[in-house]
């Protein structure tokens, strides 16, 4: 049977604000599944042209698929969420490329003809499921040497990758947190992240954390505003002994979720629901784990060279922040600034935090924001590095385009 | 300190077992920049299995929370002030154990007026104050709520209700007041009065919303984030609400007379609590709130000090606590399981018992009878009760396929017990019937399977003497309407074993009954106390007393039906029946009316005809009494019949039919319906002096369902 692929499009999408792991972080009495509930409750309730029926599929990222993000997190959270029955789900783990790997999968098979909207998200409570929980590796990967043992540490891979590139120096990575941070704070000033937050009640028993009771979480937690240079020169390397990676140019560890619908274009067109960014291509890459962060690059050329663009075609880029050094090397492969007001215009990771396989999404949702508001700008990127060495890039149309006209 | 914190202190030194309430504020930003917030969370600390509850030192941290943020809103830190509960609860009133220590007056008042005292000040914060009813919201946990300038209520929330009225007291922090004020006295009267008679019905969070009580509703999994965001929205002005003009005319007064019908078809007049909400909320359409909390004082402080309150806080505690845990039941574990079940007779008590067990046990379940027509009957009958269920919606086609498969009808015993592991009998009420049929399961039954007979009056004992195995035969007797009367006397025989008495009380568990455990006495507990007090009313008939006098006289009870009604009910014959067995037992005492004999020769069914829509005495029936000149008044009748009834528990007690008082009290309410009020019976035969007059002694201690001395 022949079959024609179709348009795919992100039609919207929403996140939790995201918290600080830990005793006193603010989701920490909060389970992992009612976050990703609630961001799927908000997107359902912010497209109520949308009739749930019609929905075929819930696919939710989770890396510690253990406990509230286990289960079948992708069915649980639907049936939790008050989807129809008929509503299937199913569960997805690509760690930290989780949330955007449910949107290319979906999106996959919207293409295909075999769905026509679905729900594509990520969870990750970092403090309920810290990093590592119940791995078991394989001993082949260190007997054998398949990889090299840092491979398991992200921040031991992000070190790795500044030995790579000597250019990237502590003070570029500074540099680069303080304007994350800087950016992220206009952004907030500005609006272009509270309309695609969910408001999320939170519990506190423990007086330690501060007032008890019920609350309500409304804005990112990790964020620090005003950082300095001076603030992060000093800060430890916990990774290597005068080393570069410090708590200030990465992404800490964070509790948050996201939701998005991905659908086909005609569908959304006939259900009138928005168009925010048109699918061209997507792609995965594999690299050393041992300098997971340098993932992105082949990513990107796979992606730029299946949709027939190069690098200059991108005017707007949103690349995950799990350290500035990994952004850095991006920027230098391509030959871009580490200014370049094209990348990451609201900030990233390491101002807003980065929950793990939720994280693709938030990219999405900026990206979509920045479209509407820069009609001149045909294309943009989603990018991340992903543990264990590997990519993920998703190359995005902006269907306010103006260049034609 | 103000009075009201010395008020509560006081109150507090009483009650030192208090779990207690903390009052949490936290702060947060309302979305869309609507400002900051204090929001105050009500939480004993526990998770949802205890519900947080009133007592004096939760009152006193709820008024420690309104402190800080009346100062934050007078001085415009905050532009409201919300209060919701633990995950599932919001708040389920005053602490029950608190008021039961009371026993003095002044104490009583100074519980609603420390309610009253907290509750108001929260109408009086310089800025508005929202309600969260997140879940369970009962009597002073509605209140709370009541006394908020606005109110949201979850849809998941699965009971709310003013219980007051139930126990014996009013909404007595604003209920009664502050109810009608807001929904008009009709609704009023209808969640104050009627629900609470009508065996204490929960309303759902729809229902709060459908009523007026809530301003807005929402669903269960972002209940919080939505009434917040709602918050914003009233705040900004985004929102208004608006809400139906209470009418204040001549609707308020027959909201109020229709209350009094209702209270009097359920307690007579027997229980203040009812008549004194009533007269608050007849009170309340002024509109003058103060006048009504000082009601409201008053009503509480005079229940409180009263036998009634007591008496029905005894009798929750016994359906709530002992009801769950039956005294002298044996060691759970040497239970057997139960995956079988035969029932030998398929009339309609058997075709019902088929039913409740299919239902609530999920097993198979086989009928037998003497004849294929009775069998095909009897499977028949529960078919048909399932296809009704299905009709109801009550179980799915999946549910009503299961269950249909499960029942069985044969001929043979010995093909239908052979792997049964429970055979129950409800055959005629004749001991060499009942004999032969225990004979004959013996034989093709298990070794292990219990035997049990829901005989109402024969001997349990006696019942089992002939058989191999008589360790395993107890009596299960139930009461008609069998899917409604909570309870099931559970005979122990002479030689009934311990791990068989286990099994009898792990399938009334899963029957979901209240079980109770007696004596093989004859006619065990409810009847022999029913048979007992409509014997005397019937020997005060036969001596002379007219009919209506005698049926008066026992009115003041509040019994849920007058004793010739329920002798109709029960029927005349088997009421007949009954007498005659305990009065071949205890002539002395149990009398065989020879008036109740002629009206069930001449076939009567009752001693009442209706064509006027009330009871009238039949004349047929006026016709075949034939009577003394012994001419009893009202208080007469109702001494003789009390002082019967006092005299008999008194005698089951001494013989040890049951192991005490309050197990006599949980049959009466569970397997009669005896009132709350009455605390079963002891209670008033204790407040009213008759237990004292008849055996020296009353039944139960003071402060045990009375004021503590």
């Amino acid at each position: 049977m022949p079959r024609t692929v179709r348009d795919v499009v992100f039609v919207d999408g929403v996140r939790t604000p995201f918290g600080k792991a830990g005793p006193k972080g603010i989701y920490h009495e909060t389970r992992a599944d009612d976050l990703v509930v609630k961001a799927i409750r908000e997107l359902l309730r912010r497209n109520p042209g949308l009739d749930p029926k019609k929905i075929d599929e819930v696919a939710i990222a989770a890396t510690t698929q253990i406990g509230d993000q286990g289960l079948t997190i992708g069915r649980t959270a639907g049936i939790l969420a008050g989807l129809p029955q008929s509503v299937p789900g199913y569960s997805i783990d690509r760690m930290c490329a989780g949330a955007l790997t449910a949107v290319t999968t979906v999106a996959g098979s919207v293409a295909f003809g075999a769905y026509d909207i679905a729900i594509a998200g990520g969870v990750e409570h970092m403090g309920r499921h810290p990093m590592g929980e119940g791995v078991d590796p394989n001993p082949r990967f260190v007997s054998e040497k398949l990889v090299d043992e840092s491979a398991l540490f992200m921040g031991m891979t992000a070190e790795n990758l500044h030995d790579r590139y000597p250019q990237i120096t502590k003070l570029r990575a500074d540099e680069y947190a303080v304007r994350s941070q800087e950016k992220a704070a206009k952004a907030y000033a500005d609006g272009k992240i509270q309309a695609d937050l969910v408001p999320i009640s939170v519990r506190r028993t423990n007086a330690d954390a501060g007032e008890t009771g019920w609350g309500l979480v409304t804005a990112d937690e990790p964020m620090r505003p005003g950082t300095t240079l001076e603030n992060l020169s000093g800060l430890k390397t916990p990774f290597r002994v005068h080393g570069r990676v410090t708590a200030g140019n990465a992404a800490g560890l964070n509790d948050g979720a996201t939701a998005s619908l991905i659908a086909s274009e005609d569908f959304a067109r006939e259900n009138n629901l928005p168009v925010k960014m048109r699918l061209v291509a997507y792609s995965f890459a594999g690299v050393e784990p041992e300098v997971m962060g340098y993932g992105p690059i082949p990513a990107t050329e796979k992606a730029l060279a299946q949709a027939g663009l190069s690098i200059s075609d991108i005017g707007l880029f949103e690349i995950n922040e799990a350290f500035a050094v990994q952004v850095l090397a991006f920027l230098d492969h391509y030959g871009i600034a580490d200014d370049d007001e094209r990348v990451n215009q609201y900030g990233g990771a390491i101002a807003f935090g980065h929950p793990l396989a939720s994280s693709g999404v938030r990219l999405m949702t900026q990206l979509a924001r920045q479209f509407e508001e820069q009609p001149h700008v045909r294309y943009g990127l989603t990018t991340m590095c992903v543990g264990f060495g590997m990519g993920a890039t998703v190359i995005w149309e902006n269907p306010h385009f103006e260049g034609d006209k | 300190m103000s009075t009201t914190a010395e008020l509560l202190k006081g109150a507090a030194e009483l009650f030192p077992d208090e779990v207690v309430t903390s009052a949490h504020v936290r702060h947060l930003d309302l979305p869309s920049g609507a400002g900051r917030f204090a929001l105050i969370t009500l939480d004993n600390g526990f998770d949802h299995t205890k519900p947080t509850t009133f007592g004096p030192a939760s009152l006193a941290n709820l008024g420690l929370a309104i402190d800080q943020v009346e100062k934050e809103a007078a001085a415009g830190e905050i532009v409201g002030v919300g209060i919701t509960g633990k995950p599932f609860v919001f708040a389920v009133g005053a602490d029950l154990k608190g008021v039961e220590l009371l026993k003095e007056y002044d104490h009583a008042l100074a519980i609603g007026k420390g309610g009253h005292e907290v509750f108001k000040r929260l109408a009086g914060l310089a800025v508005p104050t929202f309600a969260y009813y997140n879940g369970a919201a009962m009597g002073g946990g509605v209140e709370v709520g009541l006394h908020c300038t606005y109110r949201t209520v979850s849809k998941a929330l699965p009971a709310f209700s003013l219980p007051e009225v139930f126990l014996g007291l009013v909404p007595g922090w604003g209920g009664c007041t502050l109810l009608p004020n807001l929904i008009g006295a009709d609704k009023a009267v209808s969640v104050i009065v009627e629900n609470s008679l009508n065996q204490n019905k929960q309303l759902k969070g729809q229902q709060v919303f459908d009523l007026g009580i809530a301003d807005a509703l929402f669903e269960g999994a972002d209940f919080l984030e939505q009434s917040l965001i709602w918050t914003a929205n009233v705040l900004k002005g985004d929102v208004t609400v608006e809400r139906p003009v209470v009418d204040r005319g001549e609707a308020w007064d027959q909201a109020v007379a229709r209350g009094r019908f209702v209270a009097d078809s359920k307690v007579h007049g027997a229980a203040p609590a009812a008549y004194r909400a009533l007269d608050i909320i007849a009170a309340a359409k002024n509109g003058d709130l103060q006048q009504g909390y000082d009601a409201e004082d008053t009503a509480l402080a005079d229940l409180i000090m009263g036998g009634e309150l007591r008496a029905g806080i005894y009798a929750f505690n016994l359906v709530q606590k002992r009801g769950k845990r039956p005294a002298g039941a044996p060691d759970k574990n040497l239970a057997r399981p139960v995956t079988k079940v035969g029932v030998v007779g398929a009339g309609l008590m058997a075709s019902q018992l088929a039913l409740l067990f299919l239902r609530r046990l999920e097993v198979p379940v086989v009928l037998t009878d003497i004849d294929q027509e009775r069998v095909d009957k009897g499977v028949g009958y529960v078919h048909a009760e399932i296809e009704k269920l299905l009709g109801k919606g009550r179980i799915n086609q999946d549910k009503a396929n299961r269950l249909k498969a499960l029942v069985t009808g044969v001929l043979d015993k010995a093909e239908g017990f052979a792997d049964a592991d429970f055979v129950i009998e409800a055959v005629f009420e004749e001991i060499g019937v009942k004999q032969q049929v225990f004979a004959e399961v013996e034989a093709v039954a298990p070794a292990h399977a219990i035997l049990a007979t829901n005989t109402s009056s024969l001997s349990v004992s006696e019942m089992a003497s002939k058989l191999q195995h008589p360790e395993r035969v107890v009596g299960f007797h139930f009461f008609n309407p069998v899917a409604v009367l909570p309870l099931l006397e559970i005979v122990r025989g002479e030689q009934t074993d311990d791990a068989s008495l286990a099994t009898a009380f792990a399938v009334a568990k899963k029957l979901k009954k209240t079980a109770v455990l007696t004596k093989d006495a004859p006619a065990f507990v409810v009847n022999r106390i029913l048979t007992r007090f409509m014997g005397e009313v019937q020997n005060v008939i036969d001596e002379g007393t007219p009919v209506e006098v005698a049926e008066k006289g026992v009115e003041p009870l509040g019994l849920p039906m007058s004793p010739l009604v329920l002798l109709e009910l029960v029927g005349p014959a088997i009421g007949l029946h009954v007498s005659e067995t305990l009065n071949r037992a205890f002539p002395d005492r149990f009398t065989v009316s020879p008036n109740l004999k002629a009206v069930v020769e001449a076939g009567k069914r009752g001693f009442y005809v209706y064509d006027s829509g009330k009871p009238e005495l039949d004349p047929e029936v006026a016709a075949l009494l034939k009577q003394g000149d012994t001419v009893l008044t009202e208080e007469q009748v109702r001494a003789r019949v009390l002082d019967a009834v006092a005299q008999e528990i008194g005698l089951m007690l001494d013989e040890g039919v049951v192991a005490e008082a309050q197990d006599i009290d949980l049959c009466l309410i569970t397997g009669a319906g005896w009132p709350f009020h009455l605390g079963g019976i002891t209670p008033y035969l204790d407040r009213e002096g008759v237990s004292e007059r008849v055996n020296g002694k009353r039944f139960l201690a003071p402060g045990t369902a009375s004021v503590p001395a």
